[in-house]
C-alpha cells in the first residue's frame, strides 16, 4: 500500500477546528488510567540489571568521617560492589551551581542523610539490606539547624543581596504610622508520587544512556559526563515522563543518575537506583523556610510609604539553586503593591540540613506571603478591611515600577480583584462572618481575598531558550521532540496542539516522543513555568520551517501562488487541488525536500543586570486572585476551609482543561504548604517527618467543599507568547495565601486591632499558639 | 494441610507454593508477574499508589475492597481474587467505565497515583452505593494525588459510580463466587515452609491455637497494616508468620446490650456496628487510616500491637470493653485498660492470642463523646484522641470513664480527672475547668513530630470542656469543624 492510498483510507474531518484552545485530555491519559504509561521503574530491565541503594550515617549530622567500615556491607548476600567517593573517576559533584554537592561524601558529612556510599547488588532488596550494615563513625560537631541558629552564627552560603529604591530610613521616619513584624514560614516536601529513579545502560565506546525521572536531562548529561571524566557527547539522558516533579527533580535527580551511571560504568551492567520514600525525603532538598523581618511605614488609610524587609532564607548545606530562589523571593516580595521607598535585603543562610532547592514558585510564594501578611497587619492596626488596604496599595499608572526597576505593562490586578470581589460576594460574606463570630465562642470564621502577580521568565536570562525537532513522515504523521519534560503539567499535549495547528492536522497525527539530549541538546530545565512558552514557540518554529518548504515545493510543483496554499483538517489545499498532508509530504520527499527541521526560540526583550539590581527580567506577569473562607476551632486549633473562589489569568488558554488542572492542583499544593504540611527537625537537624505517615499533604476531603475556579476572560497575553497564552505552572500555588490570610482573619476576630502571630504552616497547634497569644495580649 | 496458596487472578486459579513468609503482593505483581501498572509510592500504605482490589466472599457474596498491595502479604490473598489496574481494560481501546471517567474528567496529570485511584474507584463502582461527594472523599482518603487537587477525580467517581455495576466483573460475579467458594471449601490449613521458617494460614481457631502454642515467637498477621511496615521499612526478618484471615475470628455479634467483635474482624466490618452505638464511634472509625487500611486492618490488631497512638483502644476503654485471650484451649478475660501494661508491653503470655472484644452498649443516661485531633483530618495518626463516657443524672456527673491516646506510653484512663468531675453539675463551667486541671496529674505527654507536650495537655483539657458543652448546652454544629454528630447520621459506611 502506498502512502497516498493509506492516507485516503483515513477519514478526513470536514469541519476542522484548530487544536489550540481545545480542552484535550493529557496526552497519556488513557495510558495513565490503564497502567500502561511507562515510568523509569516500569521499563523492561535489560538482562543483568544491578540495583543500588544509598548508605548514610543514621545518627550523625555534621563532622569528619572518622571510620567507614564497609566489610559487612561487601559480605552481605548478593552484593556485587560498594561505591565510595574514591571510585569516582571524574568530578565528585552533582551541584547545579557551585560544585559543592558531592555525589558521595568525601571525608565529612554536612547534613543528616548525606550519602556516603552506595551498594550495588543483584536485587534492590539485597542492596537495601546491605546498606544498613555499614559501621560509620563521625566526629560530631554542633550542627546549625534553624534560621535562628544560622543568624546567630552568621552562617551564610551565598553573599547577601538587595534591592533599594529611595531612602527607606527616611521614608519610615516620615511615615505617620509604623509597624514592625516578622513572618515565619516552613519549607515543603515535594512529595512527587514517583520517587527519584534512574536506570543507566552502558553502551560501547564508553557511552552511557541514562533513563532518568528528571526535569533537566541536560544537567544530568553534564553531571554524568563530568563524573565519568568523559565528553558530554558520550552521555545521553532520556525522560519520557515523571511521576511528578514540582521542582524536586530539577537539580535533585542528578545524584541518583550519577550513581547509576557510575555503577553501570564500573560493572559493565545496566544499573538502577530507585530511592525508598523515606530515603528520598531525608536525602533530597525541599522548599526553603523563610523568616522575613520587616518594618512598614504607612498613612492612616494604610497606604504604604516605605517598606524595609529582610528575607532570611534557609538554604541548607550547599548553594544548589538558592541564588535564584532567594532572588525570586525578593522579586515577589512586592506582590501587587507599590513600595515607594524600599529596601529588600536578602540573606542566604547556611544550615546543616539537606540543601533547599527548587519548588513550584521558586521563592515567589515566600516573598508573596510576606507582602500579604504585611497587608493584613497594617489593616489590623488601622482596623480596616484588609482588602481595602490591599487595593489602596496596588500598582497603578504612575506607580508601576517594581523595586528592581521593571515597569509593569500588563497590570490587570485591579479589575481582576474587583471582579472576584463581586462574584465571590466578598462584602456580604464579610458581614455574615462578623455576625457569626459575634454569636459563636468556640468556632470563628475568617475570609480573605488576596491577589497574585508572578513574573514569567527565568531570572538567569540565558536559560530562556529552547529547541525543538520536528519530523514529518511521508504518510503525513508527525513526530515532535523538544527541550521540555513532561511531569504531568500537560506540556506535551500543549506542544502537540501547537504543531498540529501548524500543519493543520488532528492532534492524534502528532506523535510525542521522549525528551532526550541526543535529539534536542543544550536545554534548560523545565522550570519557571516556562515549558509551553519556550517549547511551544520552538516547536512552532520547527514545524513552520517544514511547512514553508512544503509551500515552496507545492507552489513550484503545481505552479500555484503561495497565498493559495493552505493546510487544514489534514488536507493541503493547493489552489483548486486538494490532497492529504501525507500525499503532499510523499511528493515533496520524492522531489528531495527535507521533511525534518529543528526550531529554536529565545525569549525577546528581557534583560537583567544583577550587579546593579536593575532591569526587566520578566517577559510578562501572570495574575490571579483567590477568596477563601475558613472556620477554626478555638479549643483545638482545627481548621475547615469552607469555600474558595478563584479567578486566574492564563491569557488565551492553549488548553483550558490542562490550565484548570494546574490552577486547582497548584492551589491545593499551596494550601498544603500553608496548613497541614509540616517539616519537623530535631535539634540535631534530623528530619522527623520523612514519610507520608508523618508528613501530611492534602487529601480529597481537605479540598474546599465549595470550590469555584474561573479563567479570567482575557483578550490574550500582551506579550507575544505562543498563541498569546500565559504560563500557568507556578502562579496558582500562591492563590493559597488567601487561605492563610483567612485563618489570620478568623483568629483576629478574637481581639480586633491585634495582629495574630500566626506562623506557617497553620497546623492545629500553630493556630492554637496564635489563639493563646491573642488571649494573653 | 495444603502447602501452597491459591487465589483467583484474571479469571483463573493461581497456585503458588514457592513463596517466602514476607513476600508482599506488590512485589509479586511487579517483580514476579511483571505487571507494571501498580506503582509503589511510599511502601508503607499511606499513599495508595499501589492499591489493588481484593475480591473476597463476605457472607457468601463477592465484595471488592481496596487494599494497599505494598504492605499486604502475598499469603493474605489465599482464597481471594486479586484485580490489578492492568486487568481492567478489556482491550487497549476499551476502557473500564471508571477509567473512561478519569480520562473524561481530566483526573490524571503525572499519572503515577492514577492506577491506585482507578482501583479505589473500581471497588467503589462495585460497592453499588451511589455515593455523595463526601462519601467519595472518604473512599479516596487513602489515595494521595499531588497534581490535580482531587476535584476532577472526585467528579470522575461521581459520574462513573452512580449506576449499578455493569462490567465483566459484574457479569461473571456468580462464577467468581463459585470459584472462591471452591478455593475455600477444602478447609485446609495452609503451611508453607518448615519448622524454622513458614507462612501458615490456619483454617480454624483450634488450628491457630495449636500452631501458635508450638511457635509462640511467630508473628500473627491480621491486616498487616502495621506488620507490613516492619517488612518494607525496618527490613526485619520475620521467619514465622501466621495469617489470621481464615481462622474464623472475623465474626461480629450484636446482642441487645453488647457488641462482640472477633479479633480478626476488620475496621470496615465493625464500623457500622460501632456507629450504631454512637455516631462519634462511627466517625472515629471513618477517620482511622483510610478505606484501604480499614479493609484489612482489624480492631484486634489495633489492640494487640499495644501502640500508644492506636485510635480504638481509648474509645473502647471509655466504653468499658473487655478482651478475651486464649492459649492452649484456655481463655481468660480482662478489662481492656488492664491489657496495656507499659510501652510495648501487654498482658499477653507467649502463645496467647486475642480472640474477641466485648463492647457494652450505652445504657440510659450514658453519654459518649470522642475526639480525634490530628494535623490532617483523614488518614492521619492522632496527636491525641480523647474519649469520654459520662453517666448523667439530673445534670450531674454520676460516674465517668475517660481515656486518652497519645497522652502516655499506653492508651490510658484518666482516673484522677474522673474522680474530680464526679458529682459536678454539667452547667458549672468554672468548676469543670478546675477539674480539667487533674489531667495534668493523669498524664505526662511527650513532644514529638505530631505535637508538643504543651499542646497535647492543653488540648486534652479543651476536649473535656468541649464534651461538657456538647452534652450540656451546645449542638456540635457550634463546637466542631468536622464530624458534627447531627450530620454523621446517614453517611455511607
Amino acid at each position: 500500500m502506498d502512502a497516498s492510498s493509506k492516507s485516503r483510507s483515513r477519514k478526513v474531518s470536514a469541519t476542522h477546528r484548530p487544536a489550540q484552545g481545545q480542552p484535550l485530555p493529557h496526552d497519556s491519559a488513557a495510558r495513565h488510567v490503564s497502567g500502561t504509561a511507562v515510568y523509569v521503574d516500569d521499563m523492561l530491565e535489560p538482562e543483568g540489571t544491578v540495583h543500588l541503594a544509598p548508605g548514610y550515617a543514621s545518627s550523625a549530622t555534621l563532622g569528619p568521617i572518622r571510620l567507614l567500615d564497609l566489610d559487612a556491607v561487601r559480605k552481605a548476600p548478593q552484593v556485587i560492589r560498594v561505591l565510595t567517593a574514591a571510585d569516582i573517576p571524574g568530578l565528585n559533584d552533582c551541584s547545579p551551581s557551585l560544585r559543592d554537592d558531592p555525589i558521595l561524601a568525601d571525608g565529612r558529612i554536612e547534613f543528616h542523610g548525606q550519602v556516603i556510599f552506595a551498594v550495588i547488588a543483584a536485587t534492590r532488596d539485597a542492596a537495601r539490606r546491605a546498606a544498613r550494615l555499614a559501621r560509620i563513625e563521625i566526629d560530631e560537631q554542633e550542627p546549625i539547624v534553624t534560621i535562628e541558629d544560622a543568624l546567630k552564627a552568621n552562617s551564610e552560603i551565598l553573599a547577601p543581596y538587595q534591592f533599594i529604591r529611595g531612602d527607606v530610613e527616611a521614608g519610615l521616619a516620615r511615615s505617620p504610622r509604623r509597624l514592625k513584624g516578622s513572618v515565619h514560614m516552613g519549607g515543603q516536601e515535594h512529595f512527587y508520587l514517583e520517587g527519584q529513579v534512574s536506570l543507566a545502560v552502558p553502551r560501547e565506546n564508553g557511552e552511557v544512556v541514562v533513563y532518568c525521572s528528571t526535569q533537566h536531562p541536560t544537567e544530568i548529561q553534564h553531571c554524568v559526563a563530568k563524573m565519568l571524566a568523559r565528553p558530554d557527547a558520550a552521555v545521553v539522558c532520556e525522560c519520557r515522563r515523571m511521576g511528578g516533579g514540582f521542582g524536586g527533580k530539577e537539580s535533585q535527580a542528578a545524584q541518583w543518575a550519577a550513581l547509576a551511571a557510575l555503577a553501570a560504568s564500573l560493572t559493565g551492567r545496566p544499573a538502577k537506583i530507585r530511592l525508598d520514600r523515606d530515603d528520598d525525603m531525608i536525602m533530597t532538598g525541599k522548599r526553603h523556610d523563610f523568616r522575613i523581618d520587616y518594618q512598614a511605614g504607612f498613612d492612616a488609610k494604610g497606604k504604604l510609604r516605605a517598606v524595609d524587609a529582610t528575607l532570611n532564607g534557609r538554604c541548607g548545606y550547599s548553594a544548589d539553586l538558592s541564588l535564584g530562589v532567594n532572588d525570586r523571593a525578593m522579586f515577589h516580595s512586592d506582590n501587587c503593591y507599590f513600595y515607594p521607598q524600599t529596601r529588600i535585603f536578602s540573606r542566604r543562610l547556611k544550615t546543616n540540613t539537606a540543601s533547599a532547592t527548587a519548588f513550584r514558585g521558586f521563592g515567589g510564594p515566600q516573598g508573596m506571603l510576606f507582602a500579604e501578611q504585611m497587608m493584613d497587619s497594617i489593616a489590623r492596626t488601622l482596623r480596616l478591611d484588609p482588602l481595602e488596604v490591599r487595593k489602596r496599595n496596588f500598582y497603578r499608572t504612575g506607580h508601576d515600577t517594581t523595586p528592581y526597576g521593571q515597569k509593569l505593562k500588563d497590570n490587570i490586578i485591579a479589575p481582576l480583584v474587583e471582579e472576584l470581589e463581586r462574584t465571590s460576594g466578598y462584602r456580604a460574606r464579610r458581614r455574615k462572618i462578623a455576625a457569626f463570630n459575634d454569636q459563636n465562642d468556640v468556632l470563628k470564621k475568617g475570609i480573605a481575598l488576596t491577589p497574585v502577580k508572578f513574573g514569567i521568565s527565568f531570572t538567569l536570562t540565558q536559560l530562556n531558550q529552547a529547541g525543538a525537532l520536528v519530523h514529518l513522515f511521508t504518510d503525513g504523521s508527525v513526530q515532535i521532540n523538544h527541550a521540555g519534560t513532561e511531569m504531568g503539567q500537560g506540556l506535551y499535549i500543549k506542544v502537540a496542539q501547537v504543531v498540529a495547528d501548524e500543519f493543520g492536522i488532528p492532534v492524534d497525527r502528532v506523535r510525542i516522543t521522549a525528551t532526550t539530549t541526543d535529539k534536542v541538546p543544550n536545554t534548560s530545565a523545565t522550570a519557571a513555568s516556562s515549558g509551553s512558552d519556550l517549547n511551544g514557540m520552538a516547536a512552532k518554529a520547527a514545524a513552520g520551517v517544514i511547512k514553508d518548504r512544503l509551500v515552496d515545493f507545492a507552489a513550484r510543483h503545481f505552479n500555484v501562488a503561495r497565498s493559495k496554499i493552505a493546510f487544514a483538517g489534514g488536507i493541503a489545499k493547493i489552489g483548486s487541488k486538494t490532497m492529504t498532508l501525507g500525499e503532499l509530504a510523499a511528493r515533496a520527499h520524492s522531489a528531495r525536500v527535507q521533511l525534518s527541521s529543528t526550531g529554536f526560540y529565545a525569549t525577546p526583550e528581557i534583560f537583567w543586570d544583577r550587579a546593579k539590581a536593575s532591569g526587566s527580567p520578566f517577559f510578562y506577569f501572570a495574575y490571579g486572585a483567590a477568596c477563601s473562607e475558613v472556620t477554626i476551632d478555638t479549643l483545638t486549633g482545627e481548621l475547615r476551609i469552607d469555600r474558595v473562589d478563584i479567578l486566574h489569568d492564563v491569557g488565551k488558554s492553549l488548553n483550558p482543561a490542562v490550565d484548570l488542572g494546574q490552577i486547582e492542583g497548584g492551589f491545593v499544593q499551596g494550601m498544603g504548604w500553608l496548613t497541614t504540611e509540616e517539616l519537623v527537625f530535631d535539634s540535631k537537624g534530623k528530619l522527623l517527618t520523612h514519610a507520608p505517615s508523618t508528613y501530611k499533604i492534602p487529601t480529597a476531603s481537605d479540598v474546599p467543599a465549595d470550590f469555584r475556579v474561573r479563567l479570567w476572560k482575557s483578550k490574550g497575553n500582551r506579550a507575544d507568547t505562543i498563541y498569546r497564552s500565559k504560563a500557568v505552572g507556578e502562579p496558582p500555588l500562591m492563590l493559597a495565601i488567601s487561605v492563610f490570610c483567612a485563618i489570620n482573619d478568623a483568629i483576629a476576630a478574637l481581639k480586633p486591632g491585634v495582629i495574630p502571630p500566626l506562623a506557617a504552616p497553620a497546623t492545629p497547634e500553630a493556630i492554637m499558639r496564635a489563639v493563646n497569644a491573642m488571649r494573653d495580649m | 494441610m495444603r502447602s501452597s496458596i491459591r487465589f483467583l487472578r484474571k479469571g483463573k486459579v493461581a497456585e503458588l507454593a514457592d513463596i517466602a513468609p514476607t513476600d508482599t503482593l506488590l512485589d509479586y505483581l511487579r517483580l514476579t508477574e511483571r505487571s507494571m501498572g501498580t506503582k509503589e509510592g511510599c511502601a508503607e500504605g499511606d499513599c495508595g499508589a499501589c492499591t489493588i482490589a481484593l475480591g473476597r466472599l463476605d457472607r457468601g457474596g463477592l465484595r471488592y475492597q481496596p487494599v494497599n498491595s505494598c504492605i499486604f502479604l502475598l499469603g493474605q490473598v489465599d482464597g481471594s481474587e486479586v484485580v490489578a489496574v492492568d486487568d481492567l481494560a478489556e482491550a487497549p481501546d476499551t476502557l473500564h467505565p471508571v477509567q473512561e471517567a478519569m480520562v473524561k474528567h481530566h483526573g490524571s496529570q503525572c499519572g503515577f497515583c492514577t492506577p491506585g485511584f482507578v482501583m479505589s474507584l473500581f471497588s467503589l463502582y462495585h460497592a453499588d452505593a451511589r455515593p455523595s461527594r463526601s462519601d467519595v472523599n472518604d473512599w479516596l482518603a487513602g489515595n494521595l494525588c499531588r497534581c490535580t487537587g482531587y476535584r476532577p477525580i472526585v467528579d470522575a467517581a461521581l459520574a462513573s459510580c452512580r449506576t449499578s455495576p455493569a462490567d465483566r466483573y459484574a457479569e461473571r460475579k456468580s462464577e467468581t463466587e463459585a470459584h472462591l467458594k471452591s478455593l475455600l471449601s477444602d478447609g485446609d490449613d495452609v503451611f508453607i515452609g518448615n519448622d524454622d521458617a513458614f507462612l501458615a494460614i490456619p483454617a480454624s481457631v483450634d488450628g491457630l491455637d495449636r500452631l501458635y502454642a508450638a511457635h509462640p515467637e511467630a508473628i500473627l498477621v491480621a491486616g498487616a497494616t502495621d506488620v507490613g511496615l516492619w517488612i518494607t521499612k525496618q527490613l526485619r526478618a520475620l521467619p514465622k508468620i501466621i495469617c489470621l484471615h481464615r481462622a474464623g475470628l472475623d465474626f461480629i455479634e450484636a446482642t441487645e446490650d453488647a457488641l462482640i467483635i472477633g479479633s480478626a474482624a476488620t475496621y470496615a466490618a465493625a464500623q457500622p456496628h460501632l456507629a450504631a452505638i454512637d455516631p462519634d464511634l462511627g466517625e472515629i472509625l471513618r477517620r482511622l487510616g483510610s478505606k484501604q487500611v480499614r479493609s484489612t486492618g482489624t480492631i484486634g490488631g489495633n489492640i494487640a500491637n499495644g501502640s500508644p497512638i492506636g485510635d480504638t483502644p481509648p474509645v473502647l476503654i471509655a466504653l468499658g470493653a473487655t478482651v478475651e485471650l486464649r492459649r492452649a484451649g484456655i481463655t481468660r478475660q480482662m478489662p481492656l485498660e488492664e491489657f496495656f501494661l507499659a510501652y510495648g508491653k501487654q498482658d499477653r503470655a507467649p502463645g496467647e492470642f486475642l480472640t474477641r472484644i466485648i463492647v457494652p452498649r450505652l445504657a440510659r443516661g450514658q453519654h459518649l463523646r470522642c475526639y480525634k485531633v490530628s494535623k490532617r483530618f483523614d488518614q492521619d495518626i492522632s496527636a491525641l484522641l480523647g474519649a469520654f463516657r459520662f453517666d448523667i443524672d439530673e445534670g450531674r456527673i454520676m460516674s465517668a470513664r475517660i481515656a486518652f491516646g497519645g497522652m502516655a506510653a499506653t492508651p490510658k484512663r484518666a482516673f484522677k480527672t474522673e474522680s474530680a468531675i464526679v458529682g459536678l453539675p454539667l452547667a458549672d463551667e468554672r468548676q469543670w475547668r478546675r477539674a480539667a486541671g487533674a489531667l495534668a496529674e493523669d498524664y505526662r505527654p511527650i513532644s514529638d513530630h505530631r505535637a508538643s507536650a504543651a499542646y497535647r495537655m492543653a488540648t486534652a483539657q479543651a476536649l473535656l470542656e468541649k464534651a461538657r458543652r456538647e452534652i450540656a448546652v451546645q449542638s456540635s454544629r457550634h463546637t466542631r469543624v468536622v464530624g458534627q454528630r447531627e450530620v454523621l447520621v446517614g453517611r455511607l459506611v
